[in-house]
């Protein structure tokens, strides 16, 4: 008998995105209130695992075609460098700056280098939980 | 560095170039080469003999490790240079008669003289050193040599069992004269003996001069094979004769001789000193005597000949500890005691040397040193004859030959020891002479075995492997030496005495050897009690030897059994058996027990950390309150974990424990941690997934065979330890805060130092984001090891199919 997953993709087109864009939040206003690039990256890897229980591994690496393991490498570099940049600056390692601006549509908002080291949080913990999740999936 | 530390040296030096010589000059033997060096010693070192007669003192220093004021000083007094001649002198015999002794075709002679010549320089730097930690190191080497030289035909089982026994047992001497080294340097702040000697009344109640005394009395007692230590002079036979007779007989054996005389001065003014040594070289020298009764081997009468001539020696030197004590004489006779020890020390190696060569020889042209095999030696080999005879001869002590004076001085000494009334001497003082004299009728009858049994009697042509002949003159020269000294010194002993042994005695005694100390050794000192038990002696032994057969049986009944070589023997092994046995029963190679023991030692540690520094401490004013909600929680987490331990099947299991992780994280909520929270919840549901995935694979037969955790009382209580004691220790740590938190600056710098509000992501990516930086690494390593392991395994099994 063929399965039907048709109610269960379906969901998981919409929900996916609802995810994903939850991710997104968590991780962007993790200075200000609860998240940050641990849960965030978390998250995101769960909507990915939910398109891969909808879908099959070969479709979902034809949507997101990503190596994860190298996911994890640049997320490492990416913190490693925003660790290390304060030596260029002559100040100790990981000292972060920080400075407001006001930007059409966002408004009044902060950039701040300790959220460049959050990705690389972020697109570690992605690769981490994705790279497992693959790895002993396709293994018999 | 001087030439006297160059003397020293030379021996390695040559120890190096002897390999290439072996190589390069192949049709000459080593030896000769190796020869060149004992007699350019010896004459260097009889130029001292004028020097030291004056009582002059020769010293060279050299610096070694300043710093821990160790300075390789040599310098040579009577006593070190009486050594160093013994040294040379019976080394230069020793080579020459092996160069007749080892075959150049067959044997590995590069080896032999190698070891052969680091023992001579070791025995040399032993003797001469002044300071206790140069000594000790050249202590150390010749056992190590000898070690080598007795294991040195190492394909066979016995040569390496005696090595080994020899090496274990002057080791534990000499570890324990380390000790006994640091406890006097430590006592009197310097390694120098001489300085050591200048302050020996102040040592003397330092409440270190017990101990010390006894480890360095052990350190000599095991290098000089004393009772009971004696046990492995008789296995070390196994080495070549050219080695039993240098090493076994003249020279290393008297190195723990060497010790105590040398610390004499330090030690004898204790009663402890006297005691010890006399009865310990008494108890050898009966000991010894009596059981070379038995031997059938002719090495091995010579190996318990050697030690209880040791022992004679040791008991002469403890006697003469007397002389501090007793000079109420005008001539003190206790001193005459340390005469004779020098004198027969002098004595020993000259006539035990010889009939070790003696025993090489036979054994070199019979075939065997069996003496149930031998006999009727006289007529073939009659040079060899007369050697043994006169060796054998002057160790029963007969006249004329050296043995007879310095056995009479030996029996006048424990005579004396009858007027001595120190140390409760008066009781059983009496017992001396009476060992002494058995002893020597026992060393009568062994020293007529040794000489009658193999050449008198039948010639027993079927018995032996080869056919007996003469040895060849080479090496009948080194005996013949040693044979004629031993007559010379019998005959005219005063050519010793005022060149050797008055300058030997007066190291050894320096605060009673005055100026005008004279020795004079009398070959006829009139009708004395040593003459009429001299005389006893001849008859009694004579006797005895003629009824040997009859009583021999009496030796033997100690059985084999219960033998000190049987102690050792079970000694060893039983180490090694417990050893093992303890390694079995702890390393079991079950993770659990491991488990076990490591948190047995946690409960052990901390408990009695918390007991002995009274740690424990409750202060329920600092408690915050509970409410319903954490009382709640709190009961499901117990619950839980409860159910866990009983759960019956693995799945109960794996779910509880999402339960009680989920049930974590509400109690972040309640705690007000909202980023544990989250990550608490979506970590559990992750590792919850995982836990299903394992329990999905496992083997078929496991998974069917499901049943309850058996119950354990060890592991139930040790688990109930482990948390009892957490829990305490948590108490009391909550109880002690001693400082307040630094949480406070991270609350009011949050946003004005870092521009954030979420005080836990700036602490985690800005104040302390280096741990961040680490963790997303340890993350990424535990990725990539799944990655690796799975994949891996895979090709792992391609390969295999």
């Amino acid at each position: 008998m063929k399965q039907n997953d048709l109610i269960l993709q379906t969901v998981t087109k919409v929900a996916a995105f609802v995810i994903l864009l939850f991710a997104v939040a968590i991780f962007l206003g993790g200075h200000y209130s609860p998240g940050g690039g641990f849960v965030g990256g978390l998250m995101t890897s769960a909507a990915i695992v939910l398109l891969l229980l909808a879908f099959d591994i070969k479709t979902v690496t034809g949507i997101l075609p990503i190596d994860y393991k190298l996911m994890i490498g640049s997320g490492l570099l990416i913190s490693s460098l925003t660790v290390a940049g304060g030596l260029v600056f002559g100040v100790p390692l990981m000292t972060h700056v920080y400075h407001y601006v006001d930007l059409p549509l966002l408004g009044h908002i902060s950039l701040h280098t300790a959220v460049l080291f959050d990705l690389g949080v972020y697109l570690v913990v992605v690769g981490v939980t994705m790279t497992i999740i693959q790895t002993i999936g396709e293994s018999e | 560095m001087s030439l006297l530390h160059w003397a020293v040296l030379s021996p390695f030096l040559l120890a190096i170039i002897v390999p290439i010589l072996y190589k390069l000059f192949r049709q000459i033997h080593t030896g000769w080469f190796v020869l060149i060096l004992p007699i350019l010693l010896f004459t260097y070192f009889s130029r001292f003999i004028s020097l030291t007669k004056q009582g002059d003192i020769i010293m060279e220093s050299a610096t070694w490790i300043p710093s821990l004021g160790i300075h390789v000083d040599f310098y040579i007094d009577g006593l070190g240079l009486l050594f160093a001649l013994l040294i040379t002198g019976i080394g230069s015999l020793v080579v020459l008669y092996s160069i007749f002794y080892l075959s150049k075709e067959k044997e590995k002679l590069n080896q032999f003289y190698v070891f052969l010549l680091l023992f001579m320089g070791a025995m040399l730097g032993v003797v001469l050193s002044d300071n206790l930690i140069v000594l000790y190191s050249f202590w150390e080497f010749t056992s190590l040599s000898s070690f080598l030289l007795i294991g040195y035909w190492n394909e066979r089982e016995r040569s390496r069992y005696g090595a080994q026994k020899s090496l274990l047992i002057t080791v534990l001497g000499g570890l324990s004269l380390l000790g006994g080294i640091i406890l006097l340097s430590i006592m009197g702040n310097t390694f120098s003996i001489r300085e050591l000697i200048a302050q020996s009344g102040e040592l003397m109640d330092h409440s270190l001069f017990i101990p010390a005394l006894l480890l360095v009395l052990l350190g000599a007692f095991t290098k000089s094979a004393q009772f009971p230590f004696h046990i492995w002079l008789p296995d070390a036979m196994e080495a070549p004769t050219p080695v039993s007779a240098y090493l076994h007989s003249a020279t290393m054996v008297k190195a723990g001789i060497y010790l105590v005389a040398r610390l004499s001065p330090v030690f004898a003014e204790s009663g402890l000193w006297f005691w010890l040594v006399s009865i310990a070289g008494l108890i050898t020298l009966f000991w010894g005597s009596f059981s070379a009764i038995k031997q059938t081997d002719l090495k091995g009468v010579l190996a318990f000949s050697t030690i209880s001539q040791l022992g004679l020696i040791m008991s002469l030197l403890g006697l003469g500890a007397a002389a501090l004590h007793y000079d109420s004489f005008g001539e003190n006779i206790y001193l005459a005691a340390t005469v004779a020890a020098v004198f027969h020390l002098i004595n020993h190696a000259t006539f035990k040397g010889s009939l070790f060569m003696v025993a090489g020889i036979i054994d070199h042209e019979t075939g065997t040193r069996d003496i149930r095999k031998l006999g009727g030696l006289m007529q073939v080999m009659p040079i060899t004859f007369t050697v043994a005879v006169i060796g054998a001869f002057s160790m029963a002590g007969l006249p004329p030959f050296n043995g007879f004076l310095s056995k009479e001085m030996f029996l006048a000494s424990m005579v004396n020891v009858l007027e001595l009334n120190i140390f409760n001497m008066e009781t059983w003082g009496v017992l001396f002479p009476v060992v002494a004299w058995v002893a020597s009728v026992f060393t009568f009858i062994y020293s007529m075995i040794v000489v009658l049994k193999p050449f008198t009697g039948k010639l027993q042509l079927q018995l032996l492997d080869k056919r007996p002949h003469e040895a060849p003159v080479g090496m009948l020269i080194s005996p013949i030496i040693l044979a004629s000294l031993v007559i010379v010194f019998g005959i005219f002993p005063n050519l010793l005495s005022s060149r050797i042994i008055e300058p030997a005695v007066a190291s050894i005694q320096p605060s009673v050897a005055g100026p005008d100390f004279q020795v004079h050794i009398a070959f006829w000192h009139g009708f004395n009690p040593e003459v009429w038990m001299t005389v006893g002696i001849i008859a009694f032994g004579i006797l005895l030897y003629k009824t040997l057969p009859k009583w021999q049986k009496i030796t033997r009944w100690i059985p084999e059994r219960i033998s000190l070589n049987a102690l050792y023997d079970n000694g060893v092994r039983g180490l090694d058996r417990s050893a093992s046995s303890v390694m079995k029963f702890l390393m079991t190679g079950y993770i659990r027990t491991y488990l076990l023991s490591i948190f047995l030692f946690f409960i052990l540690s901390l408990g009695f950390t918390l007991y002995w520094k009274d740690a424990f401490k409750l202060d329920t004013g600092n408690f915050a309150r509970i409410g319903l909600y954490e009382l709640i929680l709190a009961a499901i987490i117990v619950i839980g974990s409860i159910a866990i331990l009983f759960a019956r099947s693995r799945l109960t299991s794996i779910i509880i424990l999402g339960a009680v992780g989920y049930t974590i994280s509400l109690f972040f909520v309640l705690l007000r941690a909202p980023d544990l929270a989250l990550t608490q919840l979506v970590i559990e549901t992750i590792s919850v997934s995982l836990f299903l995935l394992c329990f999905f694979h496992l083997p078929l037969m496991a998974s069917r065979k499901e049943e309850r955790m058996t119950f354990k009382l060890n592991n139930a209580l040790i688990s109930i330890g482990v948390g009892v004691i957490v829990t305490l220790i948590a108490l009391s740590a909550h109880s002690n805060k001693l400082f307040d938190s630094i949480s406070n600056y991270y609350l009011e710098n949050a946003y004005k130092e870092a521009g954030g509000k979420n005080v836990v992501n700036v602490i985690l990516v800005d104040f302390r984001g280096l741990d961040t930086m680490f963790e997303i690494t340890v993350l990424s390593i535990a990725a990539l090891g799944i990655f690796a392991m799975i994949k891996l395994r895979l090709t792992g099994r391609k390969d295999k199919s």
